[in-house]
């Protein structure tokens, strides 16, 4: 089979362009850490309170130390329950200052759901019988609009709740 | 005749065909998903 | 100076024979079951076009819905009629009229066609009705443990079935031909159809697998509970190379009619082949990439399948490089020179070339997006925001959408015995500039807003009033107006079918099949070693996908029962 010399330049030149992407992404992936998310736990999703960081106390967002936050989320159709308030009301905006981590965690008792910080780079898929979770550091401060998505039902575009990160 | 034998040259597989243009657009080709792929990458980065 | 039988003699072990490709004539028979095929394509157009319209209106927030329908009816609508059954029927019929062109059927053989496509036909309709009635608000990727009626999914069932039948009569018509010319190589055109065609078959096993042993037994009561994991990633299996059995029949006009179209060769049998051969390759393995942000698949082997994902991008290049080269080779054999001046041959008045054009420049933004998804951490940015739809809407609605009809064109009043006139000509090419300009406006409009953040497959909302919505409701107006201009397009497209079918003078319109140069470099004979295909093909395939599978199922959570409230019904 005959390859005309330009093809040759244009094909080596594309295979080693598709290398290098691939390096410099196995790069990020393998020695920053920088994954997409890909958890592994599993959880029944008939009882999600058998795992402590789905029981109803647990759920939102808890300081663990200093600069370090861990965020529990129940997606369901259609809601994401982010805790309650000291009255008991439902959370729906959360607070974190710039510079904090995140360990964001999630699953779901039903249906699968999206789960995306839009603008941000939390965004994982949570799918009934697993834990969803996701590192980040939170650096540029501003409003996240948590919107659900993977198509879950009819209210499917009325799970939302919203991220601060501050100054 | 002539004619018969210039299109039995130009065709022969031995010589290739003049592909100047060709080479030039799959360079532009080339360029625009390498900007592309950059610019996703950095979008990435900074957030 | 060696002849041509020389040359022959010389490489007799190990090239094949160049004959010409035979073109044959499509018997009335023939004729009438590509037509059936066209005919379910163009009402699925009409239909599937008005739900995308009644989308986007919905979405800007600005119109309701009329009669209390659900928009998310019109959205599984609009998925499963265009990207399931509108592409299915015009690819397969299409792929009929290349296989009775260069290798025809048997009367027999036409039977099982038949037969094939009222299996088809059936499964289509009894989707849409549980669809219509508001029974299967579950979209086209149906992803469980929402739960439709069975018979949504045993309609789709019988379609994928109904497309096993036509491959089963290609694989025969293709053997039988092989057995009959030993020495020759078999049309390129009936090559690539088999070639697509085996892709198919061995990628909807997937689907049909996930239908068969879990979805459909669970939606009908007799499994309590479904391995959600499991039906997405054999769907995924099934759902990457179904992209690439849309993008296919595309390159097949581009590398075997087009050329003809513009008055020139084909630029290489021997590399168009090894293209599609490495298609069937690369097209499975890599459905993990759908995957990335998902639980319970390991990152080692999202990671592989990224590596295969972007082999497949290499046939593509191959594909771009043949392109300019046709039009430039074609171009500088009419005496148009220069760096650029080959362009100037091109037949851009010719809507036969200028839609599949169009179609193509559609592929540059639309590959370059495509590579971006699959870069592994990076889809997180994308991953189901509606920048992949804007995506795919270049690849598959311009891309594949724009070369069909450019394809129509000629096809149906040739299957019609009509004539295409100046006038659907000019029709065309107003459709063709309707159709880039409404799309460049929605799908630029859909990529800005989902690197923004903005959802896919979703009604409209405010999301309790964040500023990012609002921001994104400005989108959702860019796309209704590129939308509604797309629904005139489908509008007159239908138009100019009808045209086509029913009014245009009677005649013999070409079937443009593109010839190689007479002193063609021959094919080896290695290109038509089938059985090794298919064997690198599975072998990759058991590769990619053993380990995450067999991780799936012994790592497997609880199972999820059936979800039907959540769709309303």
């Amino acid at each position: 089979m005959h390859l005309h010399k330009y093809e040759k330049y244009w094909l080596g030149a594309g295979i080693v362009g598709l290398i290098v992407f691939l390096i410099i992404l196995g790069f990020g992936a393998f020695y920053l850490g920088t994954h997409p998310q890909s958890h592994g736990e599993i959880i029944d999703p008939e009882n999600i309170e058998a795992n402590d960081a789905f029981k109803p106390e647990n759920r939102g967002l808890t300081k663990v130390d200093e600069g370090r936050y861990v965020l529990n989320i129940v997606a369901s159709a259609f809601n994401y329950d982010l805790g309650t308030d000291e009255s008991g009301a439902p959370i729906k905006n959360i607070e974190i200052p710039a510079g904090s981590k995140v360990l964001v965690q999630a699953t779901t008792p039903d249906v699968i759901h999206g789960l995306n910080f839009a603008g941000t780079n939390i965004n994982m898929m949570v799918e009934p019988g697993y834990v969803s979770t996701m590192e980040v550091e939170l650096n540029n401060p501003g409003e996240y609009t948590l919107v659900c998505n993977e198509y879950c039902g009819v209210g499917h575009h009325l799970m939302y709740g919203s991220l601060e990160v501050v100054e | 005749m002539v004619t018969k034998n210039q299109k039995h040259v130009n065709t022969n597989p031995e010589s290739e065909p003049n592909l100047k243009g060709t080479l030039i657009s799959v360079s532009i080709l080339g360029a625009i998903l390498l900007v592309t792929w950059i610019g996703a990458l950095m979008l990435f980065l900074l957030r | 100076m060696a002849t041509p039988a020389n040359v022959v003699e010389k490489f007799s072990s190990k090239v094949f024979h160049n004959y010409g490709t035979v073109e044959l004539s499509l018997s009335k028979r023939e004729r009438r079951l590509i037509m059936s095929y066209m005919y379910v394509a163009m009402i699925s157009l009409l239909v599937g076009g008005l739900m995308g319209l009644l989308q986007v209106l919905a979405r800007s927030g600005e119109f309701e819905l009329p009669w209390g329908i659900n928009y998310y009816t019109i959205l599984t609508v609009h998925g499963v009629i265009l990207a399931l059954v509108m592409t299915s029927f015009f690819i397969i019929g299409f792929q009929n009229a290349l296989m009775g062109k260069t290798i025809g059927f048997s009367k027999k053989q036409l039977n099982w066609a038949w037969v094939g496509f009222w299996i088809m036909l059936i499964g289509t309709v009894i989707a849409a009705v549980t669809i219509l009635i508001g029974k299967a608000n579950v979209l086209y990727t149906f992803y469980a443990p929402l739960k439709a009626h069975p018979l949504f999914y045993i309609g789709i069932t019988l379609v994928v079935v109904g497309s096993w039948v036509t491959a089963a009569v290609n694989f025969r018509q293709f053997y039988l031909w092989k057995k009959a010319h030993p020495n020759e190589k078999s049309p390129l055109l009936a090559f690539m159809v088999i070639i697509n065609m085996l892709m198919w078959c061995i990628a909807t096993i997937g689907v049909a697998t996930s239908m068969l042993i879990e979805i459909i037994p669970w939606s009908l009561g007799y499994k309590n509970t479904i391995n959600v994991l499991l039906s997405r990633t054999l769907f995924w299996y099934f759902g990457h190379p179904l992209v690439y059995f849309w993008l296919l029949p595309a390159y097949m006009a581009w590398y075997a009619i087009i050329p003809k179209v513009i008055g020139g060769k084909i630029f290489s049998d021997s590399l168009a082949r090894f293209s599609f051969i490495l298609f069937l390759f690369f097209s499975i393995p890599v459905g993990l990439h759908h995957q990335l942000t998902e639980p319970g698949l390991d990152s080692t082997w999202k990671f592989i399948q990224v590596i295969l994902t972007f082999m497949v991008v290499i046939p593509s290049l191959m594909t771009a490089f043949s392109m300019f080269a046709t039009f430039e080779i074609t171009g500088r054999k009419k005496g148009y020179g220069g760096l650029f001046g080959w362009l100037k041959h091109l037949p851009w008045k010719d809507v036969r070339f200028l839609a599949p054009f169009v179609g193509m420049l559609a592929f540059i933004p639309g590959g370059a997006g495509g590579i971006i998804n699959a870069s592994y951490q990076i889809n997180t940015m994308v991953h189901n925001t509606i920048w992949v739809p804007g995506h795919f809407h270049l690849t598959a609605a311009t891309t594949v959408v724009l070369t069909f009809f450019g394809i129509a064109y000629w096809l149906i009043p040739h299957l019609t015995g009509r004539k295409l006139t100046d006038a659907v000509n000019r029709l065309g090419i107003y459709q063709t500039i309707l159709w880039g300009v409404g799309m460049t406006i929605m799908s630029t409009a859909m990529h800005i807003q989902g690197l923004a953040g903005a959802p896919r497959r979703s009604n409209f909302s405010d999301y309790g009033g964040t500023e990012q919505a609002a921001e994104w409701g400005a989108y959702q107006m860019a796309q209704a107006v590129g939308g509604t201009i797309l629904f005139f397009a489908i509008l007159l497209m239908i138009f100019i079918f009808i045209k086509m079918i029913f009014f245009s003078p009677k005649g013999e319109q070409e079937f443009p099949i593109a010839q190689e140069e007479d002193h063609a470099e021959p094919t080896p004979k290695w290109t038509e070693n089938w059985k090794l295909w298919i064997a690198i093909t599975l072998v990759l395939i058991l590769f990619a996908y053993t380990v995450p599978i067999m991780d799936v199922i012994q790592n497997a959570p609880p199972g999820s029962a059936p979800f039907d409230w959540p769709i309303g019904s």
